[in-house]
């Protein structure tokens, strides 16, 4: 069995710095536009950065991923075509991938390049990954966060190719691919546009009943004092359903899987994904090097495993809501 | 243009799914689908059942197509998505690229559902190759980007619009209707089966927002495009789907069938309207946010 590896966020270039020299196996990043799954003001990389990165990482052995795992419409195909074209031209690694047609593209312009079959493909079992295997030849899937460990588990066993889960990060409640909360309010949604809750469509407002968070104009949650404010993501908002007020959804929370890595390896994870390309080169040198430590004392010693204290709270203190959960992987979450 | 009714959504309870069909074998609609696409949990009916009811709807004159689950986790869904498939008679709508697999495999054409995210042509020509015969476009494409695909699309393709019901807005490994009871997912004890139209979700300044159905979110406005019906038209759309509903469900195929032959009798579109739980919207056929109403206008006039 491949040692588990680990891939990281980088959603600039001090990211990817911070990524590479904190030991990550592989850094994954996006252009600047609508071609990947984290479409916001000020991040992702030019062509020249792409450049600048792909030299730093393979200078110090690691690999890297191109996102473009967006859902190209007829209008935007040949941007979504030209992002694959410079990826490859660029030395990517590995192309991360949702549509199938950009799939199909990429496979006969540029077969020599490794695909993955990106969160946003919905792919959560394994006749679905037989599928893109079958046409696409992939060589690695990231699954969807809706799966229990177990299943996580019985998928490897069946899965035609590696594959790899999320570890830390913002936790999608939904399966990835097939959310269209966002684009409900405002007319963008992941798939179309790379973003979720666009900040174009945010408003915050202090109101005499406290701070609002708008989407779009829809009220999406209201803090009183002393409360933390999170951003409007509709699954973290808090609605009314019958008489209560309640997270609806999802609680601000982010998803935490040091407790469960003996497991994760022991199911044959063969890589272990970091989220946040949108946060801070901090955050990135933060969480990159709890979780380098971590895999490496499980892959040392995984019976010996047990998560130090300090990597915890490393972690919580990066996390969203400042709170952290195990998701679908533990079932009593569901 | 043709008439479809789409997967029921909700979990009836068994008797009200069989009367319901009972009733729609002599409803205006060409096409029946049938099955269930949200939570593999329900089993109102089983595969033998949903078989014998699609007998029934094919002898009374309908098309019938077996829809499968959305969101495949365990291995015995799998092997429940297998057995519908093989069925060996009827058409599946192929909702996940795992039903698409096994069905190619069979080499037996199907039908796209709206999650398998065909936003492009090369997308649908690659489908189309697997053995795609008809699609549903996915519920946030526009009318513009509706005509590109149907003109790339080869002639024997067809394509189905949703024109009418709460849109799915996402699936979840989560069951929102055992959070909002407070109950763990395991114990759900199938409580969704007492929300017949899924549960109203509403933003704490009451504006109606979403609805809960077990583990999928829908809108809580129903998507009407029957004002667009010559658009839709023009554009090639040959089928609409009606979304079921749990009252008035033969009223909107009545009013859907008298204005594909009269598209613009404003008295039926007024009452259509009346038939929507919390309003309608229409925005994501005109490139907008989901939930606008662009045709507000009629609603006044």
């Amino acid at each position: 069995m491949q040692r588990m590896k680990l891939v990281c966020p980088a959603g600039n270039l001090p990211s990817l710095r911070a990524a590479v020299d904190g030991g990550a196996d592989a850094v994954y990043l996006g252009f600047r536009d609508a071609t990947n799954a984290r479409h916001f003001a000020g991040l992702n990389f030019s062509r020249d950065s792409i450049q600048q990165g792909v030299q730093y990482a393979h200078g110090h052995g690691c690999k890297v991923f191109v996102a473009i795992n967006t859902y190209p419409q007829p209008q935007g195909w040949t941007q979504w075509q030209r992002a694959v074209d410079e990826a490859a031209d660029l030395g990517a690694d590995a192309l991360i991938l949702a549509d199938t047609g950009l799939l199909d593209y990429a496979t006969r312009r540029w077969p020599d390049v490794a695909r993955h079959l990106s969160v946003q493909a919905s792919a959560t079992n394994p006749e679905a990954l037989s599928f893109y295997h079958r046409l696409f030849d992939i060589r690695r899937a990231v699954l969807p966060r809706v799966l229990s460990l177990r299943q996580v588990a019985r998928l490897i066993e069946h899965s035609p190719v590696p594959v790899e889960v999320f570890g830390f990060g913002s936790l999608c409640v939904m399966a990835e691919g097939r959310c269209l909360l966002s684009s409900y309010v405002t007319g963008r949604s992941p798939n179309t546009y790379g973003a979720c809750s666009p900040a174009s469509h945010v408003r915050w407002e202090e109101t005499d009943q406290g701070l609002e968070s708008r989407l779009n104009e829809v009220l999406i949650d209201r803090y009183g004092p002393g409360e933390q404010a999170g951003y409007p993501t509709i699954c973290k908002g808090r609605f009314r359903v019958g008489e209560h007020v309640y997270y609806a959804m999802e609680e601000p929370t982010s998803l935490n899987t040091l407790d469960i890595l003996p497991e994760l390896m022991r199911a044959g994870v063969a890589a272990i994904k970091v989220e946040g390309r949108q946060r801070s080169p901090a955050y990135v040198a933060q969480v990159t090097a709890v979780m380098r430590a971590a895999i490496d004392a499980c892959l040392a010693d995984p019976q010996a495993y047990k998560p130090h204290a300090a990597w915890q709270q490393a972690l919580a203190s990066v996390s969203e809501g400042t709170q952290t959960t195990l998701g679908a992987y533990h079932r009593p979450w569901l | 243009m043709q008439l479809a009714l789409g997967p029921l959504l909700y979990c009836w309870p068994r008797e009200q799914v069989l009367s319901f069909y009972e009733q729609a074998a002599g409803w205006p609609v060409e096409i029946v689908y049938l099955g269930e696409v949200v939570c593999s949990k329900r089993r109102v009916l089983s595969l033998d059942e949903w078989l014998d009811l699609a007998k029934h709807l094919e002898s009374a004159g309908k098309q019938v197509v077996l829809s499968t689950l959305t969101l495949l986790e365990a291995g015995s869904e799998l092997g429940a998505l297998r057995r519908l498939c093989r069925n060996g008679h009827f058409d599946v709508e192929a909702n996940d690229m795992a039903a698409v697999n096994i069905l190619a495999a069979a080499g037996v054409e199907f039908i796209g559902g709206p999650t398998l995210n065909i936003y492009n042509p090369r997308t649908l020509a690659v489908l189309v190759g697997q053995g795609l015969r008809r699609w549903v476009l996915p519920f946030e494409l526009s009318h513009p980007a509706a005509s590109e695909l149907i003109n790339a699309a080869p002639a024997s393709c067809t394509c189905e619009v949703f024109a009418w019901g709460r849109l799915p807005l996402s699936w979840s490994a989560r069951c929102y209707t055992a959070r909002a009871e407070n109950r763990a997912k395991d114990q759900c004890e199938i409580i969704c089966r007492n929300d017949p139209d899924g549960r109203l979700v509403s933003t704490r300044e009451g504006q109606p927002f979403l609805t809960i159905n077990g583990v999928q979110m829908q809108s809580a406005l129903t998507q009407d495009l029957a004002p667009w019906i010559p658009e839709m038209e023009a554009a090639g759309i040959q089928v609409l789907r009606l979304s079921p509903q749990y009252s008035g469900m033969d009223e909107v195929v009545e009013c859907f069938d008298r204005l594909r032959r009269d598209p613009g009798d404003q008295e039926v579109l007024r009452r259509l309207q009346s038939l929507a739980a919390v309003g309608v919207c229409d925005g994501y056929w005109h490139g907008e946010a989901g939930f606008a109403n662009t045709a507000n206008g009629l609603q006044q006039s």
